[in-house]
């Protein structure tokens, strides 16, 4: 199978080394995968600040590079539920404007394809047990668009739990919002960082090394906070988790 | 809507006070996760609750979409019943009405059963104004006005306070407005219930006027209906000789038969509890027995622009059970006062801003009071997506577009104020709609990172006030990609 690895933006610039163990762990599970060089940014800072129509050239141009592909496989789940959840709303609405049929047209081939990374392995590959191991204490995020927009549901903790030598601690408070949410975390600076805080307190109170997500953003907030309130806890993509092997430890 | 908020920070100044609050926010901490525990034990209890949530929502939608005709019906209704129908467009014609409905009954003191909607209008303050003391009678909005403060929550306007301060507020304000509370008062729940009984009996049997919000009105019967857990509303509807019912047009269900949804949704919504305490339903008015006469003022105050928007109408669904303010994680550290309005919460912060339009700073800034992590979204037993409307209105405010302002079609301006970042936002679409432009920024990016402060300026400074950034890595994915041929090349450098 060939898919297309849709990195995100955020991923692409601050945290290449996600997109290094994506491309690792679907490797070896025997994928083929490609990156769209022309590959920019799905538009969710966009629209859900406000700039649908800053967006919508955004949603056209990632149709244009993904629409081929059999499946398009992202580590990240706000920049999913965009795809999933969002752009079949932009179409609406832009038929709604009496713009007609047209974005609609373009942006529906890529809706259906679009997999989060945990969806596409236990989904569509079937696997739970990807042959990964990693010797630490974990607590998982779920964070919020993987959680509700897309309803991953227990995909993540499933694929943790068949991980050789984790631990996998129950985070108190799990599914509360970290605080991040784009650009609220700019805007509303005071709330932003108390529901940081929090989290990273329930996080601290596992015991656990690690807290886990699927999604860097929110990884980017937590981890941010976790430095200031000096914790000894890392932030880690469950994509670097999960290609972790025995014989071939990631970075 | 009320003019008690006017001059309001916006949201993001006023919630910081409450955040520096830990009394606060213990408070509101201890009280919002105590009762979405309880909510979701509540509705857990129903195995059809999906479907009761689907046929609010229906309801709700289908009485919205034809709202004239079932006003009229209403109307009909409620006057073949012996009731008086008035209509008000505003806050203003409103509360002139409720207070000459007042006066030409010559008392000065009237008693009221806890309502959004006269709150939201701002009809106490009329009174006063007019020479005539409104007593609220709800145990929780009883504490707000001794303490002359404003109420924080729907549901539970005290919900800010502990048990210590509402002793502190009884013991001093009591006396002023009436039977004192008892000397040596503790602050134990039966003897705060108790002095707020025997203070709130005098009111009632002295009162020859009552006022009132509702729940819901039946179309086909000119039923209104007020649900509580107290049982003082049920005092204020039965005891005065005239009642006068202040409700937003929105409130109405066709038939009878429709209630059997709410009843079961919002008292598991909103306290958590199988059934209300209390329901109380009065159609009219009856010989010998309860008020001999009965005004119904139905307001608009905003809500028919609000149901000429396609994609905000749906907060008109709201059945005010207040569950998406317990669950919210923003309204837990902000604290319901921050939101400048009656209606505080996800539902305040897509309700505010079409009833009262987002040209005020307050209004403009309660779109972005939320991270849109869903959770409202999740609770609500109307399936209201708040979400959707908060995304919404933030395009409103910063794209402006058509909209409806006191019935007329208007195009709004983008607001003054989002200048820097709407030029960010162009330039960002701009280097995302050509690859080679992104990738040459992160390089130049990466060639640099020794540079990099881990701290922002600018709009940037209040992120990095309490995160830190994360360090640039030294090579982007892309050119790893690159470089590597997808990683099948050798990984040096
Ligand atoms: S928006 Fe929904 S959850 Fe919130 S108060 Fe209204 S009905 Fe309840």
């Amino acid at each position: 199978m060939r898919v297309a690895l849709f990195l995100t933006c955020v991923n692409d610039t601050l945290y290449p080394d996600t997109g290094r163990a994506v491309v690792k762990l679907l490797t070896r599970l025997g994928v083929e995968v490609d990156f769209p060089m022309a590959q920019t940014c799905c538009g969710q800072a966009h629209y859900n600040t406000g700039y649908r129509h800053e967006a919508e050239p955004l949603a056209r141009h990632f149709s244009d590079v993904f629409g081929a592909y059999e499946a398009i496989v992202t580590p990240s789940g706000s920049c999913g539920a965009m795809v999933r959840e969002l752009y079949p709303r932009m179409g609406e609405r832009a038929r709604a404007e009496g713009r007609g049929d047209t974005l609609a047209a373009t942006l529906a081939p890529v809706v259906p394809k679009t997999y989060e990374l945990t969806e596409f392995l236990v989904d569509v590959l079937g696997v739970t047990d990807v042959g990964a191991y990693y010797p630490h204490t974990v607590t998982y995020h779920p964070t919020c668009h993987g959680l509700r927009s897309l309803g991953l549901g227990d995909r993540p903790r499933r694929l943790l739990r068949a991980v050789k030598g984790l631990e996998l601690r129950e985070l108190p408070g799990a599914d509360e919002c970290c605080g991040f949410g784009g650009t609220f975390a700019v805007k509303n600076p005071d709330v932003s960082a108390a529901m940081g805080a929090d989290k990273v307190r329930n996080a601290e109170s596992t015991g656990a090394d690690v807290l886990c997500a699927a999604d860097n953003s929110c990884l980017m907030h937590i981890g941010g906070t976790m430095t200031r309130l000096s914790t000894d806890m890392r932030p880690v993509h469950i994509a670097e988790i999960l290609a972790n092997t025995e014989g071939e430890p990631s970075a | 809507m009320s003019g008690t908020f006017v001059g309001m920070p916006a949201f993001p100044e006023a919630a910081r006070e409450a955040v520096d609050n830990p009394i606060l926010r213990g408070n509101l901490r201890h009280a919002t996760h105590t009762i979405r525990a309880k909510r979701a034990v509540a509705v857990s209890e129903l195995d059809d609750w999906a479907a009761l949530r689907e046929a609010g929502k229906q309801i709700k939608d289908h009485t919205l979409r034809h709202l004239d005709h079932y006003l009229v019906r209403l109307e009909e209704s409620v006057t073949a019943a012996g009731g008086v129908v008035h209509w008000a467009v505003d806050a203003d014609e409103a509360n002139r009405i409720v207070v000459e409905l007042v006066r030409a009954t010559g008392e000065s003191e009237v008693v009221k059963v806890k309502s959004m909607a006269t709150q939201e209008i701002g009809l106490n303050e009329a009174l006063e104004a007019a020479g005539v003391h409104a007593y609220e009678t709800d145990l929780a909005e009883l504490i707000v006005q001794l303490g002359k403060d404003r109420p924080s929550h729907i549901l539970v306007p005290a919900i800010h306070r502990n048990r210590g301060e509402i002793r502190d507020i009884f013991a001093r304000e009591m006396g002023e407005w009436g039977r004192p509370a008892p000397e040596g008062l503790t602050d134990t729940p039966a003897e705060l219930a108790e002095a707020a009984r025997l203070h709130l009996r005098e009111k009632f049997l002295r009162a020859k006027v009552g006022v009132s919000g509702a729940n819901f009105m039946v179309a086909e019967t000119g039923t209104l209906m007020v649900v509580e857990s107290e049982g003082n509303g049920r005092m204020c509807l039965t005891l005065p000789e005239t009642l006068i019912s202040v409700v937003g047009i929105e409130k109405i269900v066709p038939t009878w038969r429709d209630l059997e949804v709410f009843l079961q949704t919002l008292p598991r919504s909103s306290t958590a509890e199988r059934m209300n305490p209390y329901t109380s339903m009065w159609t009219g008015t009856t010989d010998e027995d309860g008020p001999r006469t009965f005004h119904l003022v139905l307001i608009d105050n905003g809500r028919t622009d609000t149901l000429a928007d396609e994609v905000g109408r749906q907060a008109l669904r709201c059945i005010r059970c207040s569950a998406c303010l317990n669950v919210c994680p923003v309204y837990e550290r902000a604290g319901g006062h921050a939101y400048g309005s009656v209606y505080p919460g996800p539902i305040g912060a897509i309700l505010s801003p079409q009833l009262r339009g987002t040209a005020g700073a307050v209004d403009a800034s309660l779109p972005y009071a939320s991270s849109l992590c869903g959770a409202c979204y999740e609770v609500c037993p109307v399936a209201i997506d708040i979400p959707e409307v908060l995304v919404h209105l933030r395009e409103r405010v910063v794209e402006g577009g058509p909209t409806t302002r006191e019935g007329n079609r208007v195009v709004l301006k983008p607001a003054k104020g989002h200048a820097a970042e709407r030029a960010a936002m162009r330039a960002a679409r701009w280097v995302f709609s050509r690859p080679g432009a992104l990738g040459a920024g992160q390089r130049l990016a990466s060639r640099t990172r020794r540079f990099h402060p881990r701290s922002m300026p600018g709009p940037g400074r209040a992120w990095s006030a309490s995160r830190d950034l994360p360090r640039l890595p030294a090579e982007p994915f892309r050119d790893w990609w690159r470089r590597t041929d997808g990683g099948k090349e050798t990984e040096a450098k």
